[in-house]
């Protein structure tokens, strides 16, 4: 260790990494995951969410899960929850979707309407 | 870079390891993989997260809820629930059988209460792990103090932080500094004081299991600080996991070149060798630990020279404990101000204490000093098993005493825990309840000082026996009134002779289990009888005539038979062959013996 | 060294091993008790004829080896059992009733503290907090950790290790 600089990027570095142990985020993002969820495909939408959030090196959302939302049939339904408690329902998600969400809603703040519960009705 | 959606942290302290949480870390792996999600979750063993009655312990992040009592068993239901559905598994959460169950750890009344700040890391990082401690600001306090600031301000820092030593007896950390850098001399030494002897205390083992490398980085700001280039960890042999991380800690501290020589490109070096004792509870008197650094008896010497001048090889010495060296670096960080905010006005900052005995809740406590022994027994410790009555709680171990009933609404803090006759010590806190016997606990911790003298000062090697022998004869049912003055005189004698502070303060549970329970002692002398009911020559079992049915069930238990009678008539037992095992009242089914 | 039985290469091979660590340690300050921690962990304890070996090593006096072996309580001059069980003395253990689950011990193996079965098998001590408060009373047998004990529990706990 020859200077604080190298320390600091060791810090940042691993501060990613470990900054799912915080309860800090910006945003939480909620997948549902019980059996309705997966059957209708929860699971690669989550996959998308994670490796999404992975490529682009954000650490400030965390991927969760949770049980059935009761809509089953918009299911795969995933939450976005900001610090403040505000919540948006993202509905019938694809991988897809979920990169969108991860670029307008968690990079640049920009709800995703038309994928919202309000704008999806069959 | 790897982002895991959820990290499983499972805990690897002592408590945890007993019960038996190495055998959970495979079995994560093997579900986890079965389940095809490897690639999702982290799997970190670390430290304690305090709540050690409710062991193995596991915390799955996001989320931070914290299962407990956690079996092989229950592993595959947590992955298939939990990992992969993302349900909680709520009969396995801390308070489980609360109506209204918190599902993260950081809401339950065990953690709420409490302010870590030695334990900032314990149970949150992996400690055989340099770069998760760097990322929690790990080693930048030593990087601030090698490259911004002179030894002068970095000892200034510390006094300003009002910082008292965690060991037991409050001295101002920083004096202690500025008086060993004061000395002058080619050598001087850093020590820490990890030989936690205390019975019933476990805090510095857990931080040196959970955070071994703030010790590390704590002993090279001291190093700084003083002028020392050379530290050395004395800790326990029996700590074999604290042992282990600590030589991995030192090995990866001097890989990155945070320990060795020109640490961060300036001129100082520091270089630290860790020491095992060999299981001498006086070698954690800091003159007795330095005579057993230097591989002799640890025997203490006298004072002074204080190490500050002569210490370690005649060289002038620092020696902290562990939990002061855990303090260190966040007050750097954060500044005086920020240490100085927490606490009371005379002992700044918090304090962790290893909570046991008749509490529910055991485990290590982190609470800001002034807390009440109520707030600690009641809310972090959820009270007492089985609703039995709060007698007293221990603290100080054998060099301190008791707090009763009555003062339970104490709020501790060094100089409160001194004026009722007890003393904060190094942090363990043993709960009593009515079962327990005051003068049988006086005669536990005086039989531990009779054994663990050193034989260097008579007052101490002959004192301390002559008074263990007086509660022995007192709990024997021999003992006369004026045994209790003999207790006081000798207890003066020794604390105004002894050489060191094991010996001076070994009085201190006679004097104040005779201070608040004196009524005990009296029943035990005159009435020749233990309110408690555990001093064995001094109980007596009974069966109650009207009760009994005459089952015979006692009669059948009973190792001498002692007891005798006919079927479906009264059984009587005989005193004279009873050897008091109690067997026959745990036997009875109609609540027909009594023990009186 | 001092054993009657065959096992003279056996006992070479270990006094090998520990005058390599004494010629590693020789002029290091303050290496003894590193030194004896090591020769305990080759031969199990420390009779007379070890430390012999450790002082005239070291180029300290007997005496002063026999002092330190005898002030620490981990040192040992006698012989452990195949199985070392010891019970945690500690105050959450002895609140919690660990002297009764000693008591019961030494009857089960007709044996006090500090003593070893004729047959070699168990030893038995009490020892220092070993930190499992949580866990009170607590025994250990080798590595094993037994917890939350009454002393009903002990038979079928030494049944364990009779096979």
């Amino acid at each position: 260790m020859k200077s604080l600089e190298e320390l600091k990027a060791i810090r940042e570095k691993t501060k990613a990494e470990i900054s799912l142990r915080d309860d800090k985020h910006d945003f939480r993002i909620v997948v549902g995951m019980a059996t309705c969820g997966i059957a209708a495909g929860a699971r690669p939408v989550m996959h998308a969410f994670v490796e999404e959030l992975n490529k682009r090196k954000l650490t400030n959302a965390a991927v969760t899960m949770t049980g059935c939302m009761g809509m089953c049939r918009l299911e795969p339904i995933v939450e976005v929850i900001d610090q403040e408690g505000n919540k948006v329902t993202y509905v019938k998600m694809t991988p897809e979707k979920a990169v969108k969400v991860v670029t307008d809603h968690i990079v640049n703040g920009k709800i995703v309407t038309e994928y919202t519960v309000g704008a999806v009705t069959d | 870079m790897q982002i895991y959606r959820a990290h499983v942290l499972i805990c690897g302290g002592t408590g945890c390891t007993s019960s038996g949480s190495i055998g959970l870390m495979d079995e994560f792996e093997k579900c986890i993989k079965e389940a095809n999600i490897e690639n999702e979750i982290k799997i970190v063993k670390t430290g304690c997260f305090g709540l050690c009655a409710e062991g193995p312990i596991v915390v799955i992040y996001p989320e931070g809820c914290m299962y407990c009592r956690v079996t092989k068993e229950d592993i595959k239901e947590i992955v298939e629930e939990h990992l992969v559905k993302g349900r909680i598994v709520k009969r396995l959460l801390e308070g489980a059988d609360a109506p209204e169950v918190d599902t993260s750890a950081e809401q339950t009344d065990f953690f709420k209460k409490q302010y870590r700040i030695a334990l900032r890391n314990c149970g949150k990082i992996n400690p055989e792990s340099i770069e998760e401690y760097i990322a929690e600001e790990g080693y930048m306090a030593l990087g601030k103090v090698l490259t911004e600031m002179t030894p002068e301000q970095v000892i200034q820092t510390i006094l300003d932080s009002e910082l008292r030593g965690r060991g037991g007896a409050g001295f101002p950390t920083g004096r202690k500094w500025e008086f060993a850098r004061r000395s002058v001399s080619d050598q001087k030494f850093v020590c820490c004081n990890a030989d936690e002897g205390d019975p019933g205390a476990f805090m510095d083992r857990s931080i040196l299991e959970g955070d071994p490398h703030v010790v590390l980085e704590a002993m090279a700001i001291a190093g700084y600080a003083i002028g020392a280039d050379k530290g050395y960890i004395y800790v326990r042999a029996e700590y074999p996991i604290a042992v282990q991380r600590l030589k991995t800690a030192i090995k990866q501290a001097k890989e990155y070149g945070l320990l060795g020589d020109n640490i961060f490109g300036t001129d100082f070096s520091f270089d630290i060798e860790l020491v095992l004792g060999a299981g001498a509870f006086v070698c954690g008197e800091e003159t007795a630990l330095m005579t057993s650094i230097e591989g002799m008896r640890g025997e203490p010497r006298p004072r002074p020279p204080f190490p500050a001048v002569k210490g370690l090889w005649q060289q002038p010495t620092i020696l902290n404990n562990v939990e002061t060296y855990a303090n260190i670096p966040v007050i750097i960080n954060n500044g005086p101000e920020w240490f100085k905010q927490i606490g009371t006005e005379k002992s700044r900052g918090t304090k962790v204490f290893a909570v046991g005995g008749k509490i529910k809740n055991t485990g290590l406590v982190e609470i800001p000093m002034g807390t009440t022994l109520r707030e600690v027994v009641y809310e972090i410790g959820g009270g007492i098993p089985g609703d039995k009555k709060f007698k007293a709680a221990q603290t100080g171990g054998p060099s301190g005493g008791c707090i009763p009933a009555s003062l339970i609404d104490t709020p501790i803090d060094y100089d409160s825990l001194i004026k009722i006759g007890s003393m904060m010590g190094s942090g363990g806190l043993i709960v009593m309840d009515e079962d327990t016997c005051m003068v049988d606990i006086a005669k536990f911790f005086l039989e531990f000082t009779v054994e663990e003298s050193c034989g260097k000062c008579p007052p101490c090697r002959i004192g301390t026996k002559r008074m263990y022998d007086i509660l022995e004869k007192i709990t024997n049912g021999n003992g006369e009134l004026s045994d209790i003055d003999d207790l006081y005189e000798l207890a003066e004698g020794i604390q105004s002779s002894a050489l060191c502070g094991l010996g001076q303060t070994s009085p201190n549970p006679i004097l104040s289990t005779l201070q608040y329970f004196k009524d005990e002692y009296i029943a035990h002398v005159v009435e020749k009888r233990c309110p408690a009911g555990v001093c064995k020559s001094l109980l007596r079992y009974r069966i109650i005539a009207d009760k009994c049915r005459g089952c015979s069930l006692c009669a059948r238990h009973c190792p001498t038979n002692c007891i005798s009678g006919e079927i479906k008539k009264p059984y009587v037992i005989d005193e004279s062959k009873c050897i008091k095992c109690g067997v026959c009242m745990e036997k009875c089914k109609f609540d027909a013996v009594v023990r009186e | 060294m001092g054993s009657s039985s065959c096992s003279c290469s056996v006992a070479d091979e270990k006094l090998l091993k520990l005058q390599k660590i004494i010629e590693e340690n020789r002029n290091k300050k303050g290496a003894l008790i590193h030194v004896l921690h090591e020769a305990q962990t080759i031969y199990g304890y420390l009779p007379i004829e070890v430390q012999k070996v450790v002082a005239e090593g070291m180029g300290v006096p007997l005496a002063e080896v026999y002092g330190v072996v005898t002030f620490y309580a981990q040192f040992s001059l006698k012989p452990k059992g195949q199985y070392k069980i010891s019970v945690c003395l500690g105050t959450a253990c002895y609140v919690k009733g660990a002297n009764l689950v000693l008591e019961k011990l030494e009857e089960e193996l007709g044996i006090s503290v500090g003593d070893c079965t004729d047959d070699l098998r168990f030893s038995l001590e009490g020892c220092r907090c070993i930190g499992a408060c949580g866990l009170a009373p607590v025994i250990t047998i080798n590595e094993d950790v037994y917890g939350r004990l009454s002393p009903n529990d002990v038979p079928d706990i030494l049944a364990k290790y009779k096979e």
